[in-house]
Order: C-alpha cells, then structure tokens, then sequence
C-alpha cells in the first residue's frame, strides 16, 4: 500500500534566545493512503507541533517527513505553499471561512490560488459539496448566517476542492457542540469509507480519536502508543 | 493567481466595509479633485493673462519717454513724463530693418461731449499704423487715414464704451449707426465721428475699448499744443525672433539722436512685451504650482489615511491570510492582493477626483472670468499619482501581511 506520510525521527526544538525547548523528540510513524489516523495528546505534547509539521506549515528542525513520497522537510516557505496546495486539505477548530462570501466562493478558494477557470471552479466546488453532505439550498447563503456545524461542513468541502493526498482536521469538533460535533464526524468517516480519502485527526479527546481507525498517542514529544483501534466509535446520524 | 480573481478578491474585499472604504478613498478623491481644479484654475488664469497681453498686438515693441528730471535735481517726475520723443525719432525708427510698422502717439484724457452727454476719457492722437500695430478692428465705419493726418482734418473713431457712454442710455444699448456722421466736442473743438473699434474686452488702465482716436496732427494742434510731443511710440517687429534685435536697434538709434553716451542715462525706455509675456507666465506659473502643491499636500494625507486603513485591515484579516496561506497562497500572491486592494482605492479615488475636479473647475469658470483649462496632462498626471501612491502607501501593509507566519495568522485572536 501506498504511504502517504512517512516520519522518520522527526524532531523540533524552538530556539527562544537561546533557550532551547524540545518539543518534539524523534517521531517515527508512517500513514498509508486510505487511512482514518487520530494524532491523540493533552495540550503540551507536541500534537499541534507535528499536526503544522505534517501540513507542510512548518518544517522539522531534524529527521526527514516525506509526504506522498517527497521529502519535504528542508522546502522554503513558497515550495511548502505549493505541497500544501497540491497534497494537503485543512480543517482547523475554528472553520477559518470568508465571513462575507458565499458558501460556494468559500469553497472555491484553494482552486483560485491554482488558477482554475471559474466554472471549472464552481464545478469542482458542488462536487465537494455534495461529497460533504452540504444542503444545496445554503450554498448561496454567506459564510456568517449558517450554523457552526454548517461553517465544518463548508470546510471539509473546502479541503477536498484540491483533491489532496491528506485531509488534516485539526480539532475539527473543538468548537461545536456534541450533536454537531457528531455529524462533522460522520462526516469524515463516509467520506473515508466511501470516498477512500486519507484522514489525520488531531484531537485532544479519546471520544472523538475513537472514531478513527487507527489512534497515535503522544505525549512530552514522543510516540507513547501506535495502535488500531479496536472499538471503533461509528457516529450517530439519526440526527442529521 | 488569475488576474480577474485577483481583481474579483479586491472587489469583494473593499466592499465589505463600504463605509471605511468611502471615507478612505475620500482622502484621495480630496486630494485629486484640488490638484485638478486648482491647477484648472491657475493654467486657465495663465492663458487668460497671456491672450489678454497678447491682445494688445503682436510683436510689440512699445517706447515711452523717460523721467523728467531737473536739472540738478534727483526729483524724478515719473515715467513717461519727459518729452523727449518726437515724430523725427518715429520716422527714423521706421527706417530700421526688422521694423514691419511704426505707430507715434499723443495722448491726454479729455472731456468729450455730445448732447449733453458727457465722458472723461483717453483721447489718442494716432496715424493709420495704429491698428495694424495694436490689433484694433473697426466694427463699422472707418479708421484715421494718412489724408486726415496730412489735411488735419478733424475726424474721430471711438471705442465701444465711449459710444454707449455718449450715445446709449441706462436702458438702450447704442449702435454704431448712432454715432457715424454726429459731431462730438473734444476740449471745446468739434469732431465727425466716422468709425466705431470693435471691443478688445479690455479692462483697466489701458482699456482700448473706452478710447477715443483722433488725427495726430489733430491731437498735438488743438488738443495738446505741442507738434514735436510724443507719448509713446509703438514699434511692431516683422517677426518674434527679430525682435531683441529690432530692441537693440532702436535703442542704439535713439541714444544717438539724443546725444546720449552712457545707455544708463537714456531718455526713454522700451517695453518688449515678449518679456512682458513671459514674466507674466512665470507669475502665473509659479502660482500654479504653489497651489498644485497646497493640493498636493492633501494627497499626502489622503495617502497616509490609505496606509491607516491597509495597517488595520492587514490586522484584522491576519486569520483570513494564515488561512489563505494555508491553502496554498504564496508570498507573492498576498502581497499582490493587498497591493491591489490599495492602488483600487487610490485609482478609484483618482477616478471620482478628476470628475469632482473637473466639476469644481465647471463651476468655478461659470461663477467668474476664469476660464478654467482641464489639461490632458493633468488627469494623467493624477492618474499617475493616486496609482503611485497606492502602490506607495500599500507596499509597506501588503509586504507586512505576506510576512505573517500562518501557524501564527491562524491563532491570531
């Protein structure tokens, strides 16, 4: 099988004049294509450090991260730009959409920066729509005027306009309730399971890492636990 | 990036907060609408200044008598005041080359009556050169020949306000047909007035327009009292270049008919109205650009406004830029888009300032004399500077927001 991401030794240490403070201490995993991986850790151990090293957002001051099989641990910041524009889709906590554009401008975005026609654009934008379970009678609505699961949902479809190698959600239930938490969630698992898309969950919560296929442990910089996850959580949708 | 996304991007951006965007632009629709009306006003004035001088006749060359001086005495009495100038001295002029005509003139302001009407004007003793050398038409009529010079003969022409002075009233605009054939008494002597000038719109001073033109020989016999006196001798030069030339000339010519060595004591002095002209067009000029500059002022302020807002907006958007770097967005791509959105606000504020300008220039020329000149050259000009200083203003928060570190932009609370 095919390895998206592979991590060998992969250390950060931030330099604050001279003060040097390891956060990450030799992470060694790999994640082959079609997997739903939860990255699992309190505050503190180095879980966002790696979720902004494997997003091509920052790079490893040692060991070598190779995604979808290019070593891109020394690129500079416009060549990582380009890797996460072509390989990586982003889910943050916070949504992070255009409050005064429509829906479908906010998912169009990443295909602006590649230079897409725009009905080539809007296109691939429904597609994605479609693919995140978004209703179609929103999709003119602004960004701003729809509910906090909505906005997730926007940015799921928004993270798979690019057709990427990796979606990466960062606490992507952090900041809804559990009832929409639950459908962002199923979300994320039909399109694993039905779309074959790669998934890397960074969660501090062992509720929402259940519902991964496979959980990373980690804690003061080091991998603690690598394993499969057994009692798969699969999310309700009765409430959709 | 597309250019039209680019273009799509900046429009949806600046439109977000129409308010702050119109007030910001309002400094740069400020400061372009002043440098056009302004400099509208000041090249207006220019050509204004330059046609009025102009009017007063082509290459003219215009030599009056100098100070009066007693002798032994430093009192001066004024220019123009000595008799010094005779018609010898024009004859003589006349004979230079580079000379095309030559026009000798008596003046002095007399009253002038007609039926109980009466005006107090200049009274002009002239030859038939007159016209030729100052750029007077007449409107009806005719103008003093060489024959009522040689048989003294005791006509007059008169001016447009003369005419309606004498022969209009409060209510009734005169005609020319009014006063061709009547007889006006000038200093107790009567004249048949045979020609009418067309108006020059003078005003002043000088005003050809409410003259009275009589026979020189007339003039200096019965009105004067002096054959030998001139008040002024108008000398047109064949062309513009010849005309430093025909200056030196004459100069030469009359210190030697006077008998004077040291050109520091000549008893005349000549006027060139090129230099008249042309110290008139820098007057003007500097004026100008004074007040192109006031304007510019404010387009520095609106400029630094510009800055203000790209700071805040830079700020207030710095998830906005973390999130659009995340997905890709280069550098360049940032700086671009903030770049643009800044020249858009100048260009657009250039835009709206050119027409308000050009309004305010509209109305300032319908309200008074000013006839106000909209150059080409000045809406390019402030095209150039509203783009100019978008780039300018917005280069320093278009670079700080492509500078951002998106891990950082993306936590920014």
């Amino acid at each position: 099988m095919r390895q998206i991401i592979e991590c060998r030794d992969i250390r950060k240490t931030y330099d604050n004049s001279g003060v040097k403070t390891p956060v990450l201490k030799g992470v060694t995993f790999s994640i082959a294509e079609g997997e739903f991986v939860a990255i699992m850790g309190p505050s503190g151990s180095g879980k966002s450090t790696l979720m902004h090293i494997i997003g091509a957002l920052d790079t490893p001051t040692g060991g070598e991260y190779y995604l979808d099989g290019k070593d891109i641990s020394k690129l500079s910041d416009d060549d990582l730009a380009d890797i996460r524009r072509e390989k990586i889709g982003f889910v943050f906590q916070a949504f992070n959409l255009l409050p005064r554009a429509t829906v479908l401008r906010n998912v169009t975005l990443p295909l602006i920066y590649e230079g897409v026609a725009k009905e080539k654009r809007e296109e691939i934008a429904k597609q994605a729509l479609r693919e995140s379970a978004f209703p179609e009678g929103f999709w003119q609505h602004h960004s701003n005027q729809l509910s906090g699961g909505m906005m997730q949902r926007v940015a799921i479809a928004r993270a798979l306009v690019n057709n990427p190698a990796l979606i990466l959600a960062d606490e992507p239930t952090g900041n809804l309730d559990s009832k929409t938490g639950e459908i962002v969630l199923h979300t994320f698992q039909s399109l694993n399971e039905e779309g074959k898309k790669t998934i890397v969950l960074i969660t501090h919560e062992a509720y929402v890492a259940e519902h991964a296929d496979r959980i990373i442990h980690i804690l003061d910089g080091n991998i603690v636990r690598d394993e499969r996850n057994k009692n798969k959580r699969m999310a309700k949708t009765e409430n959709l | 990036m597309k250019t039209e996304d680019l273009f799509e991007e900046t429009l949806l951006a600046i439109t977000v907060n129409k308010v702050r965007t119109g007030l910001t632009m309002l400094g740069i629709v400020i400061g372009i609408a002043s440098v056009i009306a302004l400099t509208a006003i000041g090249q207006g004035a220019q050509g204004m200044i330059q046609s009025s001088i102009q009017s007063l006749g082509s290459n003219l060359l215009v030599i009056i008598p100098g100070a009066s001086k007693t002798f032994g005495s430093t009192v001066s009495a004024g220019l123009g005041s000595a008799e010094t100038l005779t018609p010898d001295d024009s004859n003589a002029i006349a004979s230079l080359s580079g000379v095309e005509a030559v026009s000798p003139e008596a003046s002095g302001r007399y009253q002038i009556i007609y039926n109980g009407s009466n005006t107090q004007t200049n009274v002009l003793g002239v030859v038939s050169a007159y016209p030729q050398v100052r750029d007077l038409q007449v409107a009806q009529g005719r103008f003093i020949t060489d024959s009522d010079n040689n048989s003294s003969a005791r006509v007059a022409v008169i001016g447009p306000t003369v005419l309606q002075d004498l022969f209009g009233s409060s209510i009734a605009t005169a005609t020319p047909d009014m006063a061709i054939g009547q007889t006006i008494r000038i200093k107790n002597v009567d004249f048949t007035v045979v020609g009418v000038t067309q108006s020059k719109g003078g005003s002043g001073f000088n005003n050809q327009d409410d003259m009275v033109f009589v026979p020189l020989t007339v003039a200096q016999h019965f009105l004067i009292g002096s054959s030998q006196y001139l008040s002024e001798i108008d000398v047109e030069a064949q062309s513009q270049q010849v005309m430093t030339q025909v200056q030196n000339e004459i100069t030469n010519l009359l210190l030697q008919r006077h008998g004077i060595s040291n050109p520091q004591n000549a008893d005349f002095n000549i006027i060139n109205q090129a230099d008249i002209v042309a110290a008139a067009s820098s007057v003007t000029g500097t004026f100008t650009t004074l007040l192109a500059a006031i304007a510019g002022i404010s387009l520095l302020v609106g400029g630094i406004g510009i800055m203000n807002m790209m700071l805040t907006t830079v700020t207030e958007r710095t998830r906005e830029i973390g999130l659009r770097k995340a997905i890709g967005a280069k550098k360049k791509d940032i700086t671009m888009q903030f770049l643009t959105e800044a020249v858009m606000l100048t260009f657009g504020g250039g835009i709206i300032g050119i027409v308000v300008g050009w309004i305010a220039a509209t109305v300032v020329s319908s309200l008074t004399s000013i006839t106000t000149i909209i150059s080409l050259s000045s809406i390019l000009l402030a095209f150039g500077v509203s783009a100019g200083i978008g780039i300018l203003f917005g280069y320093y928060p278009a670079v700080r927001a492509a500078k951002l570190n998106p891990i950082e932009a993306l936590r920014y609370e």
